[in-house]
């Protein structure tokens, strides 16, 4: 079967007020184009489920967002994403901060279609009180611990960023860590993966171990190639960080007229095409 | 002047934390943790694990910033999902920084002000929820101050021990905060109640300047240690392997 679709067509199937995850992890590995891509359309009211880094403050900044539900927000080479903060401090998303953890935790119940999973985090911190929604459960054992039943957090829509793809919808992390991508999609109703290169099945084993191939195509419902598709973000071994290029969209957060021209530069364009012929010639 | 900075001070005190721990994954965030683990590993404790910050286990014990150079023994593979199973079995010990902490080591990193519009958003509640209630923490602090020791947190991250006594004997049996340490001293909580004391000042700091810039009462007791002070072998490691470019000693002021 073939899945192969653009970031266009993806978008079509989108909706305003969905719940959508997006895979990677801060700055890492993160559907860069994806993101880009709905940036570009009039999306808007949509819960972003994340462990965040520019996804979240792109999205966050160009008014797409109503809510999000995450751990951190961070660019890891600059601990705090200026733009999330700045969405924060203005009271402008709904925010449900969770421990790391339970955040898993709510993507695993998801996946495995459970009302919860228990776990002692969040316990006796303010994560608690920041999130009246969340319960306890007793276990029905003798110890009778109480712990929290961290709910399932189910999306409407999983994008993720691997390395290779085939067009059917297997895909392939050749980096040091998956991080959540396989949750996100297994928690998801529909599942949509950029990837840097679209290759043959029967090479799917060329450049990692049977072990990289963590995607399978029960878990995908569309395949995008997009070949710098995690930039700025680093998609090891492919290309690391553009950390200058971080420092400048960070620093469009604290000016007012840089925001305005870094949109109309890198943003506000036709294509993901567009984007990284903008990029290149910086 | 005396043979050593406060940066190695620290280091020293930040490595004396992990005395004892033996087989234990050390997550330490920030270069100063990162010097005191090193050191640990280097000079009493050599079995502890250390990661290059990414996803490998290290064997072997990089310089600072050295984490990813070709050529370091890999030892295992140690991604998220790992950590977080890890986390939760207890087998690990994490010193994090704190924006703000409390008589009882409650922590927050997650923002000032109030959550729901905050004055400033800072990282998140991360993994502190979790990892106190899990497995010991420790905290980091290089610039001590009211600001930072304060009476009460705006947000609790990190479970302190008024919070985690008051979820029980089952929910608190893995919480323990081991050990605060700032750019001034050593503090515990090894006190009846679990409030914080003052366990020793560092070379050329007074008692009296650690109290003044502390936002609460300390437990102060009668006869106050000063932190160890490097050793030849510490400066050495220090200054010869682990930290040649002195990246630590930036964090810190003399």
């Amino acid at each position: 079967m073939d899945k192969r679709l653009t970031e266009d067509e993806l978008i079509a199937e989108l909706r305003d007020g969905m719940t959508i995850g997006v895979g990677g992890w801060g700055s890492r590995r993160k559907p860069m184009s994806l993101v880009r891509a709905m940036l570009r359309s009039s999306l808007r009211d949509l819960t972003i489920v994340s462990y965040g880094g520019p996804d979240v403050g792109l999205l966050c900044a160009t008014g797409k967002v109503k809510k999000v539900i995450y751990g951190f927000v961070s660019l890891d080479s600059i601990p705090l994403e200026p733009h999330f903060r700045i969405a924060r401090q203005e009271g402008a998303i709904e925010a449900v901060e969770l421990d790391e953890g339970m955040l898993q935790w709510g993507l695993y119940a998801a996946a495995i279609r459970l009302p919860f999973l228990p776990t002692r985090a969040g316990l006796g911190s303010d994560v608690m009180k920041i999130n009246p929604q969340l319960k306890l459960v007793k276990s029905p054992y003798q110890d009778g611990e109480e712990l929290v039943a961290m709910p399932a957090l189910r999306l409407d829509v999983a994008l993720i960023h691997m390395n290779r793809a085939d067009s059917c919808g297997n895909g392939q992390f050749l980096g040091p860590d998956l991080f959540f991508d396989d949750l996100y999609c297994m928690a998801a109703k529909r599942r949509f993966m950029s990837c840097e290169k679209i290759i043959a099945t029967e090479d799917l084993l060329r450049e990692g171990s049977v072990h990289t191939l963590k995607i399978n195509r029960m878990m995908v419902d569309g395949v995008v190639e997009a070949p710098g598709g995690a930039h700025f973000t680093e998609c090891p071994p492919d290309y690391p960080r553009d950390e200058t290029f971080q420092k400048e969209y960070a620093a469009t957060a604290k000016d007012p007229e840089a925001w305005k021209a870094f949109r109309a530069r890198y943003l506000d364009l036709g294509s993901e095409r567009e984007y990284q012929e903008a990029v290149k010639s910086r | 002047m005396s043979g050593h900075t406060r940066a190695e001070v620290c280091a020293v005190a930040i490595a004396e934390i992990f005395r004892g721990d033996g087989e234990t994954l050390v997550s330490p965030i920030g270069n100063l943790p990162n010097l005191g683990a090193r050191l640990a590993k280097l000079t009493f404790e050599p079995d502890l694990l250390l990661t290059d910050g990414v996803a490998c286990l290290l064997a072997d014990v990089p310089p600072l910033g050295g984490e990813r150079d070709p050529g370091r023994i890999v030892e295992g593979w140690m991604p998220y999902r790992s950590i977080f199973d890890l986390l939760w079995s207890g087998r690990r010990h994490v010193v994090m920084g704190a924006t703000q902490v409390d008589r009882f080591g409650n922590q927050n990193i997650a923002c000032i002000g109030a959550f729901e519009k905050p004055k400033t958003q800072l990282l998140g509640m991360r993994g502190a929820p979790g990892n106190t209630l899990n497995h010991p923490t420790s905290y980091w602090v290089p610039n001590h101050g009211r600001r930072v020791f304060v009476e009460k947190v705006d947000v609790v991250s990190g479970v302190g021990y008024d919070r985690a006594a008051a979820l029980g004997e089952t929910a608190s049996r893995f919480h323990e905060i081991r050990r605060v340490v700032s750019n001034l001293g050593v503090f515990d909580f090894d006190t009846p109640d679990h409030s914080m004391r003052l366990a020793s000042v560092h070379p050329r700091v007074s008692v009296e300047e650690v109290v003044e810039n502390t936002g609460f009462e300390l437990v102060i007791p009668d006869a106050v240690p000063e932190t160890r002070a490097p050793s030849a072998e510490d400066l050495r490691i220090i200054r010869e392997v682990l930290d040649p470019d002195g990246i630590a000693a930036r964090e810190v002021n003399e």
